[in-house]
């Protein structure tokens, strides 16, 4: 979708909005299938994005790109200003539908891993994560026995504690029972009250749209349709 | 750059091999998937080669070395395999390549309990195998401390790297020996020979050149692996 088409959707009110991620002519071949085809799109910082299409639709792989996970096969991704995905990794939150910690270990002896890796240590200590996202921090249980919507909180919890600009979140009620579902949505609404910027990709639309400011529909890995929850 | 900021950087790159290292022992110690696989793996290699060839004391001390490094290459691909299959599920990796460590310090972590992983195995196989193969050293025995250990490392220095290269095929449980096998060859025969020739006796140098075959070996292919590392961590 071209810029201007992406200016009049989000309205002129957000014209003024720094812009946190642009992708210009983003293409992403798998062989020679196309996940991804000439995507011209900035997303605005504050907004809650929400991403919605059918399996194959492109909307994990844009995430990904977004991430800097996977370079695009075609264009340019510029992120904050003038960054490359790989040089704001410590700004771009990443959550997949899977929960990114290991099994064996308990919630809060993940979280405190990942946190030693950054040299510069994080915002945020891994208890008071866990506690932001509603979980108990002295929980001794290991996270392959913890519940799926207790792993996706604890996962969010993973990605928080370095209180990231741009929240990238693929599925994040994907398996989980509606009460759960409910408190994820519940949490990412908060977490958009800071001014923060939340990308997430989901089936579940009506979870979803209470929180949106924008919604992108995805077909055959261009954005097709571009609307406010409204 | 100051000597003072290279230091602390040095420290920090050690803290951050330490902070992977008590990991993937945490977590070997609590699943005890990759010892258990590999222990009885190489216990049946080490039996059934004794009770197939019923050797005498002579023949025991020829084929003793390569039955042993056999049993090790066999057993350590399915730890070797594992060790990278913990990142990969559940996206884990994915998560481990937004942070800004040093890949390095990552490979050298893994290779570093790779290595404890194998010895413990040896260590358990040692009396095993020194029984079932009525084997007693007629050579420099201590040099066996050398040798293994260093054939050890060549062998999970290459092993982890090539198991990091194969991480996202489809078949990579049969990939990683057809790529790590020919690649560990010389390392393997240097092993073998040095192996052999402590234990029947022969001459004093022979030894001497295997081992030095086998710390160059080491310290050209670890160096290599750590200069390509971030590459293979971040291909797509």
């Amino acid at each position: 979708m071209s810029e201007t088409a992406s200016e009049t959707a989000t309205g002129q009110g957000q014209r003024s909005r720094e812009t946190v991620a642009r992708l210009v002519d983003v293409s992403r071949l798998f062989g020679t299938f196309a996940a991804l085809r000439h995507i011209d799109y900035e997303f605005q910082a504050g907004l809650c994005y929400v991403l919605l299409g059918e399996n194959g639709a492109g909307k994990s792989t844009l995430l990904r790109v977004l991430a800097g996970l996977l370079p695009p096969s075609h264009g340019r991704v510029r992120m904050f200003g003038d960054l490359s995905p790989a040089e704001a990794c410590g700004r771009i939150g990443y959550m997949s539908h899977a929960p990114m910690l290991y099994d064996e270990l308990t919630g809060v002896e993940n979280l405190e891993y990942f946190a030693a890796l950054y040299p510069r240590g994080l915002a945020l200590a891994a208890d008071e994560a866990l506690r932001q996202v509603g979980l108990d921090a002295k929980l001794t249980r290991r996270v392959g026995q913890y519940s799926q919507g207790m792993r996706q909180r604890a996962s969010l919890a993973r990605v928080l504690m370095a209180q990231p600009e741009l929240l990238l979140l693929d599925e994040p009620f994907s398996n989980m029972d509606v009460e759960s579902a409910r408190q994820m949505v519940r949490l990412l609404d908060g977490l958009r009250r800071p001014g923060r910027t939340v990308v997430l990709t989901t089936h579940q639309r009506e979870l979803a749209l209470p929180i949106a400011d924008c919604v992108l529909t995805m077909r055959g890995g261009e954005i097709v349709n571009e609307g406010s929850a409204a | 750059m100051t000597s003072v900021a290279q230091e602390q950087q040095m420290a920090g790159w050690f803290r951050l091999v330490g902070t992977h290292l008590r990991k993937d022992l945490r977590i070997e110690w609590r699943s005890r998937e990759a010892i258990n696989a590999m222990l009885f793996f190489a216990l049946l290699v080490v039996v059934l080669f004794s009770m197939a060839f019923d050797p005498t004391a002579a023949a025991s001390r020829e084929i003793a070395g390569g039955v042993l490094c056999v049993a090790t290459l066999f057993a350590s691909v399915s730890a070797l395999n594992q060790a990278w299959t913990r990142e990969i599920r559940h996206d884990v990796l994915d998560a481990l390549r937004m942070t800004p460590a040093d890949g390095s310090a990552m490979f050298v972590a893994k290779v570093l309990a790779n290595f404890l992983f194998v010895s413990v195995v040896q260590g358990l196989l040692a009396p095993v195998f020194f029984i079932f193969y009525n084997l007693r050293p007629l050579g420099d025995g201590w040099l066996l401390l050398a040798v293994v250990p260093l054939g050890t490392w060549a062998l999970v220095a290459n092993g982890t790297f090539f198991a990091a290269l194969s991480i996202r095929s489809r078949n990579r449980e049969l990939l990683l020996p057809l790529i790590l096998f020919p690649i560990f060859l010389p390392a393997l025969l240097a092993m073998v020979l040095a192996v052999k020739t402590i234990l029947t006796g022969d001459g004093s140098d022979p030894h001497l050149l295997w081992l030095k075959m086998l710390a160059g070996y080491d310290v050209i292919f670890m160096t290599v692996s750590l200069l390509l590392f971030d590459t293979v961590l971040h291909a797509e």
